[in-house]
């Protein structure tokens, strides 16, 4: 079992014949991930990597039955490539563009709630699930199949604790990135439900960052609900207020959002929360007994 | 991209927000003719990006023409913050029976533009919004339908407003709507929105910060850029697509990633050390980045040690090590490098750097304990 992504994911990529498009899918390819069709319009009948090619979202969901789409078109495209999936009728959109500009995402967002269709990103690293599915941007080779759930705001911070994880020989169930942006379509709270009901995740791991309440949010959802242990981490103890670190939504604004916040609020719901992204995995292998 | 004072109230006027009708200067004597041919008393307000304007010294009301020279004297080229002062607005005064507090922002819980309205204008909303929250009244917009009148109206009762008030103050908050989103605004407010001794609404004050990321749909509002207003590396920065910001540290950081950028730098300070920036230098560097990258950094005369830290997922580590050390032949630095290299092809780049004999690490507390001990050393 894994959550989001597996063994019965059957994927569409939106923007294959683009740079980054076709080099993800030739590594998703080769991670063994069934890529069953691309998407660019207008050159519909090409193949990339022996991936047929269509004009349509639609016209792939019906020739090839996918079920999953990732995305890899530029931002000012991305919006309406995310709709159009949607429309489309594949159940889960993974939208790995950054720079969207934010008012496009409440608009999406608004009307995904409206279609009942789960985006994950935009603006993060995608999902894997070790020895199954890759549908995504991270380095497959670091992760191993196990019984760790991770969930992420952001994608290099990841792979550092998955490739810490591997090295104590502890494998992960499943691995989202959520995305850096203000406006998300998977939140921590919507991964954490998932892994708590998914029977391989034993432990999850939550990493974080500066800005927003969506990691007090999850700490309230933790503490009230969650069985499975969870071990944290949040990145920005030493950004300063007022200035925006990179990602879109990691910005300390009006005192709120600040890492001793979220930090204080896991450890109140029991969650073991690591110094610093190596320290996560020997906190893992802990709770893990 | 944050707006002047007077660019946020120019788009304001644009949808039929009432504003004082100022005018920018830019010298002592451009700010005597503007309050002669005005009118007095004039307000001279200083155009810098910051906030606490008035209670550093950068607002200051004239009652002459001269009077009006000599603040201008004091306000024009002081430092505010860090940043000089270039521009300012002179605004006729405004006779203010009451101040309130419109603004609009984004609203990452609720997923969509929120209006916020406060009987508590004029004084700093986020001091109101952590002492007294029940004085913040917020209505969420559905992005299909807009602010609606109603919603506009129920905001108006709610801070207290007089009867006669609910329709103009409508009729500004659905403008303000209006112009946050057709700017492609992240915040805009109105602070204060001043009720008049002859019982107008104005906006005496304005702020608004555009979505960077919306702004290939903005030429103008683009157009609108202060880049004297900037700190000259962040935008040097910018052009390259290197997010850097900087830090009071003396331990340079180049790390590709937001999360992992911001990780390495609590690591330096967990280890006892300071972090001199915030620097990603995203996916896919390139070595003209990665060269650009340590310019900005050796920038800072602080910087006595940087430290690398590069997780390689599909950026390929002899690559990086490549730029790396290009950019070090060309930048020829003063000071210690520690480099950590993991992920795709890590063996290729270590091997390169140690034929460099630079210092490399394997784990990140490796790293970040090394860096940090050449710093206390050159101390010593």
């Amino acid at each position: 079992m894994s959550i989001l992504v597996g063994k019965d994911t059957r994927l569409v990529v939106q923007g294959i014949t683009g740079r980054e498009g076709r080099f993800h899918t030739q590594q998703m390819l080769a991670y063994g991930t069934p890529v069953v069709a691309g998407v660019t319009p207008g050159k519909g009948g090409m193949t990339v990597d022996g991936v047929p090619v269509f004009d349509t979202v639609r016209e792939a969901v019906e020739k090839t039955g996918a079920n999953t789409s990732i995305i890899y078109v530029p931002a000012r495209f991305a919006p309406d490539a995310i709709l159009e999936a949607a429309d489309a009728g594949v159940d889960l959109v993974i939208c790995i563009t950054e720079g969207i500009p934010v008012l496009d995402m409440v608009q999406v967002r608004r009307y995904l709630d409206l279609v009942d269709v789960r985006l994950v990103g935009p603006n993060c690293p995608g999902v894997i699930t070790p020895g199954e599915a890759k549908v995504g941007i991270m380095p497959g080779h670091i992760h191993m199949p196990g019984p760790v759930g991770i969930v992420s705001r952001s994608g290099t911070l990841t792979y550092e604790a998955v490739y810490a994880l591997t090295n104590k020989g502890i494998g992960q169930s499943t691995v989202v990135g959520i995305g850096g942006d203000p406006i998300i379509g998977t939140t921590f709270l919507d991964v954490l439900k998932m892994f708590e009901a998914d029977p391989q995740t034993e432990a999850v791991v939550l990493i974080g960052e500066i800005g927003g309440t969506e990691e007090e949010r999850a700490a309230e959802y933790i503490k009230a609900e969650m069985t499975k242990p969870v071990v944290g981490f949040i990145a920005g103890q030493t950004a300063p207020p007022g200035k925006r670190m990179g990602h879109a939504g990691a910005i300390i604004s009006g005192g709120k959002g600040t890492a001793a916040e979220k930090i204080a609020a896991l450890k109140a719901a029991g969650v073991r929360v690591a110094r610093h992204p190596e320290e996560i995995a020997d906190l893992v292998a802990e709770v893990l007994g | 991209m944050n707006l002047h004072e007077y660019q946020s109230k120019r788009i304001f006027a644009q949808y039929g927000i009432p504003v004082p009708q100022g005018e920018v200067a830019t010298t002592p004597e451009e700010v005597r003719q503007i309050a002669k041919r005005m009118g007095t008393p004039v307000v001279v307000k200083a155009q810098v990006l910051v906030g606490g304007r008035g209670k550093a010294g950068g607002i200051k009301l004239a009652r002459t023409p001269e009077e009006a020279e000599a603040v201008a004297r004091q306000i024009l080229g002081m430092n505010l913050k860090g940043l000089t002062v270039r521009k300012v607005l002179v605004d006729p005064a405004v006779d203010i029976k009451d101040e309130i507090y419109l603004g609009a922002v984004i609203d990452r819980a609720q997923r969509r533009v929120v209006m916020m309205a406060s009987s508590e204008g004029g004084v700093d909303i986020e001091e109101v919004a952590a002492r007294t929250p029940e004085k913040i009244i917020k209505v969420p917009v559905d992005p299909f339908l807009g602010l609606r009148e109603y919603q506009a109206r129920w905001m108006a009762q709610a801070i207290g407003l007089d009867k006669a008030y609910f329709r103009p103050f409508a009729k500004i908050a659905m403008a303000l709507y209006k112009a946050f989103v057709d700017s492609d605004a992240s915040l805009a407010e109105i602070n204060p929105l001043v009720i008049t001794g002859d019982g107008q609404l104005i906006a005496v004050d304005g702020k608004m910060v555009v979505d960077d990321n919306a702004l290939f749909r903005h030429p103008d509002i683009e157009e609108m850029r202060d880049v004297e207003a900037e700190n000259p590396f962040e935008l040097e920065a910018r052009k390259y697509g290197i997010s850097y910001v900087k830090l009071d540290g003396e331990i340079g950081c180049m790390v590709n990633g937001a999360g992992l950028a911001m990780a390495t730098m609590d690591i330096i300070k967990l280890y006892g050390g300071e972090p001199a920036n915030f620097l990603d230098i995203g996916g896919g560097a390139t070595a003209e980045r990665v060269a650009a990258a340590l310019r900005i950094i050796l920038s800072d005369p602080n910087v006595k040690a940087v430290l690398i830290n590069i997780f390689g997922g599909i950026t390929r580590c002899d690559e990086v090590a490549r730029g790396i050390l290009a950019a070090m032949e060309e930048v020829k630095p003063q000071v210690p490098f520690v480099v950590r290299l993991v992920g795709t092809n890590q063996e290729e780049g270590q091997k390169l750097l140690a034929e460099a004999q630079m210092i490399t690490a394997n784990t990140l507390s490796e790293a970040a304990q090394k860096v940090v001990s050449l710093v206390k050393e050159q101390a010593a």
